[in-house]
């Protein structure tokens, strides 16, 4: 067939030609995907303009961001972030350190031990975690946890049982299911003759896990520790609820605390629109997006070491 | 063929279930429609009804009350529209001065929130006294009245057990609000004199609700909560008196009880149409003298 | 070697513990919240108006979630398949991908009261829509886009390279390949994301607080279908309570001597839904695999 009964072939079908050349398609997908990069584009831009905000305004003790001290009916008054990003490290640190070992257990446990029954059965369970709304966590935090806190343990501490602890517990199960779904992930993809090849050498399956399988998808564990730290760093109400708001920095484990989140649920409806303490809230919201950012960065990097791997 | 024959069949069984879904929820709008006609009687006689969709926004400690209100006035007048809307005092403020909302619902005067260029756009209505009231967890005894003096002296952390004030040896627990709300900014002005409270020490909650809870559940531990969540929590909390007056409705109408304070609504520049019907029918009879002592605040006419 | 052989024993049984644990924790929640709502969930709890001060029912707050899902899907279902079609089938590896990439998980990531916060600034207040249903649905279809993106694009994936050669060999163009064999095949895996995700809808609160609003409706009139009129259920600008949101409210500022047994009921009622989409996902999606590689 020549080009010239091709091109008297499509200029009787006419318009086709031209709807295939504009490809449609194509380009409707490309919108839909690139508008998230709009999104993202829009909130970072929103949120670092109305974050940086308090910075600008004449008057509004900004430096006091970078202290301790969170007194904004003071006068001075002073917007110290530093407790409620210490308390965000703090509750999210130690709930991820309980939560990693549980949750890559039973990823190995889903991926290396379970029989298939027991796989069929912990699968949906977890996806049912995952599907417990926030606020039920929350109002079985305060229900149970606290209380169980304060009337067992009111010896070492717990006297009022709202504490970095009962956040962390909170978050420790809120956590669980993604740490452990993207774990599994990473335990599967570790090919199957590695397994093979030193099960054939006579090892133990805990030696093939401990020494085979962990270190080649150590990236991959470590991704979902991340994402797992991520979650839990901006997790809101459910924290709030057990943790006592305490706007000072961390003093203990059973002591009350306050974090980047629960402060913006706290003060955020009770503020005006453009005076310091909204804008230093904005501002609060501005770190909160960063370290989720930061986050995405860090596994980004690990997963491209992993692909060099 | 086979092909396109299966995706039809799973747009279809999408369909089925969202079809079901929507049958489930349309029962509950067969079942909303007939029971709502009975809260309307309450607002019968003397409403000036205007039509048309505005927005109040908000204290949460006004919330039901103006919620309830606006139920009544919209089953009066079929042409109105009123949402109400929570979010606390600073949110009401500002979405009214930006234009946001119709009406801001705040529990502290505008003057004490905005800057006086902005407080001064704003026209305040009174439409209800609104007490508070100390309680305290029961496993605290002999504690049934606090003067003004040892309050504030609780409350800035000076006194730090309950027998230093007649009652039972037991370490005081405070349950603060965030220093934005404004029922802690009220209690900060009568009370302590505007002295700074030991936050640093205590618990934060942020509703009513969260601090009953917490009162409720934690020995030693005291708080402020709304007149109508005391009336609900009685068994699982004790109330004290404040320089010997009992935190009742007839006190605080007459002004011998202290903490109280007026809840306002916010128009900016005078209302009008819904607006101003509305905030009419707030100080009209059927909320005055039957909703608001019904939710224990008091009216702000005395005499009306 | 027999130390060897112990600690493996040892670590079976502990890796056996965890998951047992982890189900024992899952089933004493689900008994606990169940259990609590038993003397609460009846017919006229979960399909009657709330009721000024008394125990009521949570039928419309309930309407607004299920109507709030679907206000969300109309929008993200079709750009979230069609982002996904696009990493799937069209993403090259480019400047392009690597920003849209970043930016799917970057989304994924960004705690929920930010994107609440935004969506007050953005769809409540720019918009002048107030709060509303539609300004919710907005801040909601934030994290579900790029979630739909990539369940789609797992699902597309996961559709064989053979039955691609097969249509292309046929003489089809890319997009007929696409539209005629890989996104058929792929549709139980779609299904299953959409029901999936659906329960994170259901859930979510923070984002909605300052953009649905917190009005508690009633009075909902069914037969009004004028979607422009701020009265009719139907209408995506008037303010929609989700049983979420609502939940969070009772425990707030709720007055009345039910306030525990409401928030106990509609905790238990969200946990019932919830299981319900995830129950009903694996249903669906075994009768589509069935019928799609029978046919």
């Amino acid at each position: 067939m020549s080009t010239s009964t091709l091109t008297a072939a499509s200029r009787l079908l006419g318009r086709p030609r031209f709807l295939d050349r504009l490809d449609l398609p194509r380009r409707l997908v490309t919108a839909a995907a690139g508008s998230m990069v709009l999104i993202v584009t829009l909130m970072l831009g929103f949120v670092a303009w109305n974050g940086i905000q308090i910075f600008l305004t004449p008057g509004s003790n900004a430096g006091s961001v970078f202290s301790t001290a969170w007194q904004p009916l003071a006068n001075p008054a002073s917007f110290g972030l530093l407790p409620f990003v210490t308390g965000t490290l703090a509750v999210t640190m130690l709930a991820v350190a309980i939560s990693t070992p549980l949750s890559v257990g039973l990823a190995l446990f889903l991926a290396e031990v379970a029989p298939v029954w027991a796989r069929a059965v912990v699968q949906p369970a977890l996806e049912i975690f995952v599907g417990i709304p926030s606020v039920v966590y929350g109002w079985l935090g305060i229900t149970i946890l606290v209380p169980w806190l304060r009337e067992n343990f009111s010896g070492v501490g717990f006297t009022v049982g709202f504490s970095w602890l009962a956040g962390s517990l909170v978050l420790t199960v809120m956590i669980l299911p993604t740490i452990t779904s993207i774990a599994y992930d990473a335990f599967r993809a570790v090919p199957g003759d590695l397994r093979a090849a030193s099960l054939a050498l006579g090892t133990t399956r805990w030696q093939t896990i401990r020494h085979v399988l962990l270190p080649a998808s150590a990236a991959g564990v470590l991704t979902a520790v991340i994402l797992g730290m991520t979650r839990a760093a901006g997790e809101a109400l459910a924290v709030q609820m057990v943790i006592g708001n305490r706007p000072t920095m961390p003093t203990g484990l059973t002591q009350p605390l306050s974090t980047l989140t629960s402060q913006i649920t706290l003060d955020m409806g009770n503020t005006v629109a453009g005076e310091p303490w909204n804008q230093a809230l904005w501002t609060m919201s501005l770190v909160l997006l960063l370290i989720a950012v930061g986050f995405v960065l860090l596994v980004r990097w690990l997963n491209g070491r992993r692909q060099t791997f | 063929m086979t092909k396109s024959h299966s995706t039809l069949s799973a747009l279809t069984l999408t369909a089925a279930a969202s079809l079901l879904l929507a049958a489930c929820s349309g029962g509950a709008g067969a079942s909303g429609s007939a029971s709502g006609s009975s809260s309307g009687s309450a607002a019968a006689g003397g409403v000036t009804c205007a039509s048309g969709s505005i927005t109040a926004v908000g204290s949460t400690a006004l919330q039901p009350l103006i919620e309830q209100a606006a139920k009544q006035y919209q089953d009066a007048c079929s042409g109105a529209t009123v949402n109400v809307q929570g979010g606390g005092s600073g949110t009401g403020l500002s979405q009214v001065l930006s234009g946001g909302a119709n009406i801001g619902n705040s529990d502290i005067f505008a003057e004490e929130k905005l800057k006086p260029a902005d407080a001064t756009q704003l026209v305040d209505h009174k439409v209800v006294k609104q007490g508070w009231v100390m309680v305290v967890n029961p496993s605290v005894t002999g504690v049934t009245n606090l003067t003004k003096d040892q309050a504030t002296q609780i409350w800035t952390g000076k006194i730090t057990n309950w027998k230093d004030v007649g009652g039972s040896d037991a370490p005081i627990v405070l349950v603060i609000r965030p220093e934005s709300s404004g029922t802690r900014a009220t209690f900060k002005k009568l009370i302590l004199g505007g002295a700074t409270e030991a936050s640093g020490k205590a618990l934060t909650e942020d509703s009513n609700g969260a601090v009953t809870k917490a009162v409720e559940s934690t020995p030693g531990a005291t708080s402020i909560i709304g007149f109508a969540y005391f009336q609900q929590n009685k068994q699982s909390l004790t109330g004290l008196q404040l320089d010997g007056v009992e935190a009742t409705v007839k006190n605080m109408a007459d002004g011998s009880y202290k903490l109280a304070a007026f809840g306002h609504m916010y128009t900016k520049g005078q209302p009008s149409g819904v607006a101003k019907a509305f905030l009419d029918y707030m100080l009209s009879d059927p909320i005055q003298k039957t909703l608001v002592p019904k939710l224990f605040y008091a009216p702000v006419q005395p005499g009306s | 070697m027999r130390r060897v052989l112990v600690a493996d024993r040892v670590a079976t049984a502990t890796l056996w513990a965890i998951a047992l644990a982890a189900l024992l924790l899952l089933a004493a929640m689900i008994v606990h919240l169940v259990w609590a709502a038993v003397g609460t969930l009846s017919a006229s709890f979960v399909l009657g108006d709330p009721e000024f001060l008394g125990l009521g029912g949570v039928g419309p707050v309930l309407w607004n979630s299920f109507y709030m899902l679907f206000l969300t899907a109309l929008i993200t279902v079709p750009a979230g398949i069609a982002a996904g079609i696009y990493m799937a089938e069209y993403a090259a590896e480019g400047r392009l991908t690597s920003a849209i990439r970043f930016a799917q998980e970057a989304i994924s990531s960004i705690p929920s009261i930010v994107v609440g916060l935004f969506g007050l600034v953005a769809f409540v207040n720019l918009t002048g829509w107030g709060f509303s249903a539609l300004a919710g649905s907005l801040a909601l279809s934030v994290f579900n886009l790029p979630l739909m993106a990539r369940l789609t694009e797992q699902a597309l994936r996961a559709v064989p390279a053979d039955e691609r050669y097969a249509s292309l060999a046929l003489g089809s163009t890319k997009w007929q390949m696409i539209r005629h064999v890989v996104v058929p095949l792929a549709i139980p895996g779609i299904v299953t994301g959409i029901i999936l995700t659906a329960g994170r809808i259901f859930g979510e609160a923070a984002a909605l607080l300052f953009t649905a609003g917190l009005t508690t409706p009633s009075n909902y009139h069914f037969e009004n279908l004028n979607v422009l009129d701020p009265k009719s259920p139907w209408s995506p600008f008037r303010p929609a309570t989700t049983l979420a949101v609502y939940i969070w409210k009772v425990q707030s500022e709720g007055l009345g001597s039910s306030v525990k047994q409401i928030a106990d009921g509609a905790s238990a009622l969200l946990l019932l839904c919830v299981l319900g989409f995830n129950v009903g996902a694996r249903m669906i999606s075994r009768v589509l695999v069935y019928r799609i590689t029978r046919a």
